[in-house]
């Protein structure tokens, strides 16, 4: 455990940790859904040089079936650097996987071997519920002094709110307890993220579980029963300070990727739908004169289908929704990748000015009518989905799950894949033409690199 | 006073130096001071916020070494000072095993937006937490024995309590804490402005050494030598 010298893959700067050496391998959860398979810890060769490349190395399956794997992240990143909590010799070493089904945590360590993780401990649901307050635990972030895990429900309202974000310790990995001090109006709970030099977090809202858990229904979206705010907090206090309402039509506001750069306050949040056009949006919040803000900078409209093309889900509305399930942010701040996961599309703009996206790349990658070939992998199912970006900016990962009663709802029969996406530093990218992983049954869903990626680290100087 | 103590100087070096050595080793260690202000430096594009953010760093410095020697003599009011000189190095040993163990555990205050007095509180707790006061706490007591030795003469038998002079004692380990401190923030100014308009960010990944370890094995070897010259 102890180090002499910081974790070599702790970076003061986002612009340092952007001359990081190349990824050689990842991690990719995939969850089993009804084949009494357990989900699993998938070990992935990311190295062009190596035989295997493009292959999985190791699967780790976890001991329950039912799990449902989401989100997950790194006990430590470069926020260990941070100079009011400093631990620099901290290891980015073990992976913490919340399920989101079953609100169990996984702790697994990468090494000594990394291509072989091992699962070191497990805390079980009871105890999630007992001491942290919530259920269904969803994204983790590694802050400066301790690893933040966002929850999308009450432990003791069934599938209701609040949900909200508890601590783990990063030394035990036991649970701290519930994050927020006054938690002001906010009840719903998803992504979260932080101006950390700022002293900001900022949460979004998709809904409770029992909005989602048995899949979609679309009265609950015509009624706007889901989540339509963001959420401004003071994290240093853990109190609420604003609300920020997108309009009650925007409904289900999911990632949040704030600015790299920790001298910036602004950042990108993505709405699944809006329920008078089916479209999708991206918007801009920003500090004006101490009071947040929200701009919609990106409308991508939805796609007019036969209904005969169309799933059960869908036939009533005779068009496909773009369904903007992810986005991610380059670590110079400049590129954003939006997954289009309804309609297939796969989207890059500059927003090196954020209030002007311009789009510069888009690559079709399936889609709910439009089924967009791979170069190696031919016709592929699902939609683009989660995404994560190398930390040089050049490469793009994209899996195709969602979530396992919606991919069935949206993509019956779905079969799990794993893109290569290579980005041209100056705009535009194309998807490898030799890189294409398949998963079969089991169903991708986040990747995390090799030393970190833009959507892991938070960096406390500019 | 002051002219008294600063005679007795060159008789005992020894305590000073360790309060040089320590003043620099608190000095350099980035968790103690100097990387907070070079942090808010860089968030605000001014040396003159670096600059600005250390002298109330140095000072919870102070305020924790005070504190600490305020207490040291209170009970060395009460104690003999063979006593008290065994109870300071059980305190150290047993202090330095802890920290041995939990040198990762550092106090978790405040956020980056912070006033004057937060980087007071702040670097008060991380120097209170760390044992900054303690491992000093032989050094006071042997700068008190010189103060004493002073002060009655030339005469060689040491002294029995801290109680007999207290005004002396005060003065003197007030020079002292001054002393370190200053020591202390020269070092912080030095290397914070040496890395905000030279050596940029990149020494954190390469020299940030372990100082949280060879903080434990400080106390743990100030320790030893308090307990060894005590018996």
């Amino acid at each position: 455990m102890a180090l002499w010298k910081p974790d070599p893959t702790f970076y003061p700067s986002p612009r340092m940790a952007m001359e990081a050496p190349q990824e050689k391998f990842g991690y990719v959860g995939t969850l089993n859904v009804g084949n009494g398979k357990p989900d699993a810890m998938c070990t992935i060769d990311l190295d062009p040089a190596s035989p295997t490349y493009g292959q999985v190395l190791h699967t780790l399956s976890l001991p329950h079936t039912g799990d449902e794997l989401h989100h997950f992240g790194w006990n430590a990143c470069s926020s260990a650097l941070c100079p009011a909590a400093p631990h620099p010799h901290l290891e980015r070493r073990y992976l913490i996987i919340p399920t989101l089904r079953s609100s169990r945590i996984y702790v697994v360590d990468t090494k000594p071997d990394p291509h072989h993780p091992r699962l070191v401990k497990t805390i079980e649901p009871e105890e999630v519920l007992k001491r942290s307050g919530y259920s269904r635990p969803h994204t983790v972030h590694c802050g400066p002094d301790a690893i933040y895990i966002s929850a999308m429900g009450s432990a003791n309202h069934g599938g209701k709110g609040p949900g909200g974000i508890f601590l783990l310790d990063h030394h035990t990995f036991d649970i701290l307890g519930q994050w927020e001090i006054d938690r002001g109006p906010q009840v719903l709970a998803y992504d979260f993220w932080w101006h950390i030099n700022h002293d900001v977090a900022v949460t979004s809202e998709w809904g409770t579980p029992d909005l989602f858990e048995d899949g979609v229904r679309l009265e609950d979206i015509v009624n706007r029963r889901f989540g339509h705010h963001l959420h401004f907090w003071d994290l240093r206090r853990r109190r609420h300070v604003q609300a920020v309402d997108l309009g009650s039509e925007n409904q289900m506001v999911l990632e949040l990727r704030p600015a790299h750069n920790p001298m910036k306050t602004y950042g990108f949040a993505g709405v699944v739908v809006n329920v008078t056009d089916l479209s999708s949006s991206i918007w801009v919040w920003h500090r004006d004169n101490g009071a947040w803000q929200a701009t919609k900078v990106i409308t991508i409209p939805a796609q007019p289908a036969d209904a005969s093309q169309l799933p059960d889900a869908l036939k009533p509305l005779g068009a496909v929704p773009p369904l903007v399930t992810d986005i991610d942010l380059s670590l110079d701040d400049k590129f954003l990748y939006v997954s289009c996961w309804g309609t297939g599309e796969f989207r890059q703009y500059d927003v090196s000015d954020p209030f002007n996206p311009k789009l510069t790349g888009t690559v079709q990658l399936g889609g709910v009518t439009r089924k967009g070939a791979h170069p190696k992998g031919g016709v592929l199912s699902g939609g683009p989905q989660m995404v994560e970006i190398s930390r040089d900016g050049k490469r793009v990962y994209v899996t195709n799950s969602l979530y396992s009663t919606w991919d069935d709802q949206f993509y019956p029969g779905l079969k799990g894949w794993l893109v290569k996406i290579n980005a041209d530093p100056n705009g535009g990218m194309t998807a490898d033409p030799d890189f294409y992983m398949e998963f079969g049954d089991a169903r991708p869903h986040q990747v995390r690199l090799e030393g970190g990626d833009a959507s892991t680290d938070s960096f406390c100087y500019p | 006073m002051p002219q008294q103590i600063l005679s007795a100087i060159p008789d005992s070096l020894g305590p000073w130096l360790l309060l040089l050595g320590f003043g620099i080793y608190h000095g350099i260690n980035p968790g103690m001071g100097w990387l907070f202000a070079l942090a808010l430096g860089l968030q605000q594009q001014s040396g003159r916020a670096v600059l600005a953010a250390l002298p109330p760093i140095a000072l919870g410095h102070a305020i924790s070494l005070v504190m600490t020697a305020v207490l040291l003599g209170i009970v060395g009011a009460f104690l003999p000072l063979d006593t008290l000189r065994l109870l300071t190095a059980g305190i150290l040993l047993v202090f330095g095993i802890y920290k041995l163990l939990t040198y990762y555990r550092h106090p978790r205050w405040v956020g980056m937006q912070v006033s004057g007095r937060d980087l007071i509180g702040w670097s008060f707790l991380m120097s209170t937490a760390h044992g900054a006061g303690l491992i000093l706490a032989p050094v006071l007591i042997g700068i008190s024995e010189a103060s004493e030795l002073t002060s009655h003469g030339s005469h060689s038998e040491h002294i029995a309590s801290l109680a007999l002079n207290t005004s002396g004692i005060s003065s003197a380990w007030g020079l002292a804490i001054g002393f370190h401190t200053i020591v202390m923030l020269l070092t912080m100014t030095a290397i914070a402005w040496i890395v905000y308009r030279k050596v940029g960010l990149s020494i954190l990944r390469s020299s940030w050494i372990n100082f949280d370890l060879i903080w434990a094995g400080a106390l743990l070897f100030v320790g030893g030598i308090a307990l060894w010259s005590a018996l």
